[in-house]
């Protein structure tokens, strides 16, 4: 696969909803071996990490109680959550005509975080507007 | 059956993943917590934190809240539910990608939805925050790690050994 190719379905990949990575093992595994490959690529890719996250996963079943887990887990919670905050910030950032798209970041937040209203019915509104935005915005130039 | 519904809730969720799972955190903790009562505001942040400390894609947030509803069946059932239908559309599509890829309503999707996205994660975050009850001390450590991350080019994984030291020591 060159790199152009793979760049252009990586497209398609981020385009959809879903875990991209998942995303992409289907689409090389198609490549190379049809429907087989499409199958066991992404079985592959999350295979180990699944085995290893159960392992974690009876470990706090059997210890999270204990405090030095819990102080643990909320120290990592705690990071996680600056992650996240950072995450969306250069996410953020790179947004081109702020103006316009930040005020839909700011209903998402209060739609979602605040008035804790679905998810499926805020993102269908919110992709109609901002979309709608878009698609507008591109016709002008 | 629980593993049943699991994997039609997660289904449904993997619709509007524009982000990947880690947008989806403030839509799985109302549907898993808020309106099932399957876990509490604890459990269900101390799943997150594991699943960020393990290595792999971080959609395996969906299997650790499986497994604690359901058991295996129920991991199972989640990260399936989370993959299949994205998977199966992405089969079908994407030898006819070319031919949509660059069109206005195709480039109006991929603008729009960012700053959706973005909205989402920074939902996800203030929602860990108050499932977590942070203090004072966990919120000088948000603080810290959105500063150095920004700042520096770490590996993430440093970030979450520090603050699983400091959790440790009783600090958070």
């Amino acid at each position: 696969m060159s790199g152009e190719e793979f760049n252009a379905q990586l497209g398609l990949c981020q385009f959809l909803p879903g875990p991209n990575v998942v995303n992409l093992a289907v689409v090389v595994g198609k490549r190379y071996q049809g429907a087989l490959g499409a199958i066991v690529a992404p079985v592959g890719l999350l295979a180990g990490p699944f085995a290893i996250v159960l392992l974690l996963a009876l470990l706090y079943d059997r210890y999270g109680g204990l405090a030095l887990a819990q102080g643990m887990l909320r120290g990592i919670a705690a990071v996680g959550c600056g992650l996240l905050f950072a995450m969306a910030w250069r996410m953020g950032s790179a947004i081109k005509n702020k103006p316009w798209f930040l005020p839909f970041t700011a209903l998402v937040v209060a739609a979602i975080a605040g008035l804790r209203w679905p998810m499926p019915i805020v993102m269908a509104a919110g992709l109609a507007l901002s979309g709608g935005v878009a698609y507008w915005l591109l016709g002008r130039k | 059956m629980i593993a049943l519904e699991l994997f039609l809730e997660f289904a449904l969720l993997s619709f509007v993943a524009f982000g990947g799972a880690t947008a989806l955190l403030p839509e799985m903790h109302r549907v898993v917590v808020e309106h099932h009562h399957w876990l509490d505001d604890t459990t269900f942040t101390h799943l997150y934190a594991i699943a960020q400390a393990a290595p792999g894609p971080n959609v395996l947030v969906v299997t650790l809240i499986g497994w604690e509803i359901g058991g295996l069946l129920g991991a199972l059932a989640a990260t399936v539910a989370m993959c299949l239908p994205m998977s199966v559309l992405i089969y079908l599509l994407i030898d006819r990608w070319e031919s949509f890829a660059g069109k206005r309503w195709q480039k109006a999707i991929s603008i729009g939805v960012a700053p959706l996205a973005v909205g989402l994660i920074f939902s996800g975050a203030t929602l860990i925050a108050q499932a977590a009850q942070f203090g004072w001390a966990a919120w000088l450590l948000v603080a810290a790690t959105v500063v150095s991350n920004l700042r520096s080019k770490l590996h993430p994984l440093w970030f979450i050994g520090v603050g699983a030291a400091l959790g440790l020591l009783g600090l958070v």
